[in-house]
């Protein structure tokens, strides 16, 4: 399905950093909005910053946002915890459509179903296994991965266990 | 004083008849009051002629060789202020000379009927100019030869540089005239001034229409009577006064360009229809500040990007910001060119009224390598 971009996306204006401060506030949240959507609808787990470019700009309008304007709106982001970085030198971020704790339920939710509490599955079943493939955690980054699975073991419903070279974790 | 001699007065005729006269001069012998307490001063290039009704037939006079340095002594309430000119020795004894005790390096001159200052600078440039010196140069040559003549660059340079020089003190001789001019001009005002309150009395005899053409005719050449600084008794009754004469003239100008000028056009136009008594950025912008606490039609503002303008009371932002928001919906989005066109304003001011609006959160821009357009402000309407 074609991903539906928002009014502003075609609203030129948008692609400036407004002046205004209380315009500004919502031409921020708007983007905002856009970043999240338009990651969960492409199953973007981690974005990286140069790649992404095309999703500041617009060429039907040929209108894109510019360098300080994509800071400000990661700046945004982070402020509202809906990015983290990987790196220190803030070439890739998590994107947090869904938070860790709201991606660890999910997890948890899909293991009891399926039940498999108490027992290990690894990471790679989690994630790329066949049974896995409908679910919206497919394909999930491993670092966002542990986050979740940690966000569990904070509530003991879960814990990450080595074993053999491999990472997995178990369910209560 | 032993430097002044006496000579025929018929003598002096010529040199007298083309020079600058200031009348009621009184002279001392460095501090000391003398016996000449009326005299009428001439300048000219190389002396100064000192002639009194007491004496009609012998003029003193100095030559201009003698004087050293002139100073100005700044008077106060108790007395008048007063040039002084130190004198060199002197080394002609040939001429009779006012007998004096006492002698002193120094002469004073008080100007008990005014124009100072205009002595000084005239005394002043005569001096520099020392043209008692270049007896030699015959008068049909106006440019002064180069003595040495060098080739190259520091050559031409220097030739130039001459050039310069004697343009500027062309241009200065000039200028001189001008004064005269002035004077003249002040007469003439006062004459139309007298004319025209002579027809106000006789309004039977004379028809409105012809009084009107008459003072119509003084209009045009801006305004008749400019409120100075001589004729105010105060500097603040001069700012008041000034910022009536702005308001009054103004009304009709700003009115025209859409109830807002900017300072420098307001200013310009001032100047160009006061013609002669010009205003200082200083005192202009001084008077302007005063129109508010006066009460009159105009006021001064000053943008938050610093532009000052002055603004006709009865346009407020609000009408102004109507009339631009219509145009918005009209055309979706606007450029400050476009505004400057629509309403006959300046691109400056369309500027400031589109960065008001925006302050104000009613629309938002689009800057791009293109330039700067504005839209309206969908961001809050929408959520």
């Amino acid at each position: 399905m074609e991903f539906s971009w928002p009014w502003e996306y075609d609203f030129p204006p948008f692609f400036t950093l407004q002046p205004n401060l209380d315009t500004l506030r919502k031409q921020l949240e708007a983007w905002r909005k856009l970043v999240l959507d338009y990651c969960r609808h492409n199953k973007i787990f981690v974005l990286d910053v140069q790649e992404s470019i095309s999703l500041f700009q617009n060429k039907a309008i040929d209108r894109q946002l510019s360098t300080e304007g994509i800071n400000r709106v990661l700046e945004s982001l982070l402020e509202y915890n809906q990015i983290e970085w990987c790196d220190k030198a803030k070439k890739q971020c998590l994107v947090y459509w869904k938070n860790p704790q709201e991606w660890g339920n999910l997890i948890y939710r899909y293991a009891s179903d399926k039940g498999m509490t108490n027992t290990v599955c690894t990471f790679y079943e989690l994630t790329a296994g066949d049974d896995v493939q409908n679910e919206e955690f497919a394909g999930m980054d491993q670092s966002l991965l542990v986050k979740a699975l940690k966000t569990l073991e904070a509530t003991n419903k879960a814990e990450i266990i080595m074993f053999g070279g491999n990472e997995g974790v178990k369910f209560f | 004083m032993d430097r002044l001699y006496f000579k025929d007065q018929k003598d002096c005729v010529n040199e007298i008849a083309s020079s600058t006269a200031w009348k009621g001069i009184r002279l001392f012998n460095g501090d000391t009051k003398t016996e000449y307490v009326n005299e009428t001063a001439y300048l000219t290039s190389s002396h100064v002629y000192f002639a009194s009704v007491n004496r009609p037939t012998m003029n003193m006079i100095l030559d201009l060789k003698y004087v050293v340095l002139v100073e100005e002594d700044i008077g106060n309430l108790l007395r008048s202020s007063k040039i002084i000119l130190h004198l060199a020795p002197w080394n002609e004894g040939h001429f009779s000379r006012p007998p004096v005790k006492n002698l002193s390096s120094f002469i004073k001159l008080a100007f008990s009927d005014g124009k100072l200052s205009h002595f000084k600078q005239c005394i002043q440039k005569m001096l520099l100019e020392r043209s008692w010196e270049t007896v030699a140069v015959q008068p049909s040559i106006l440019h002064h030869v180069p003595t040495t003549f060098r080739s190259g660059i520091v050559g031409i340079e220097r030739r130039l540089q001459e050039k310069v020089e004697n343009n500027s003190s062309n241009i200065n001789i000039a200028f001189q005239d001008m004064q005269n001019l002035i004077d003249m001009a002040k007469d003439m005002v006062q004459l139309a001034n007298v004319m025209s309150n002579k027809i106000k009395d006789r309004q039977g005899d004379i028809s409105e229409d012809e009084t009107v053409k008459f003072k119509s005719y003084l209009l045009s050449l801006g305004i008749d009577d400019p409120v100075t600084r001589n004729s105010c008794s105060s500097n603040d009754v001069f700012y008041h006064q000034l910022a009536k004469e702005i308001a009054s003239f103004l009304l009709k100008a700003i009115s025209d360009t859409g109830g807002l000028m900017a300072m420098s056009d307001a200013y310009c136009r001032v100047n160009r229809a006061r013609g002669l008594e010009l205003l200082s950025p200083e005192d202009f912008f001084k008077a302007c500040n005063y129109m508010e606490k006066l009460k009159l039609p105009i006021i001064c503002r000053k943008f938050d990007s610093g532009v000052l303008v002055l603004q006709l009371q009865s346009k407020t932002d609000f009408l102004l910001e109507k009339e631009v928001s219509r145009l918005l919906q009209a055309r979706d989005k606007l450029t400050a060119l476009e505004v400057s066109q629509e309403f006959q304003i300046s691109i400056v001011l369309a500027q400031e009224r589109l960065y008001f609006m925006e302050r104000n959160g009613l629309i938002c821009r689009d800057d791009t390598v293109r330039g700067l357009v504005f839209y309206p402000n969908l961001f809050s309407s929408s959520s």
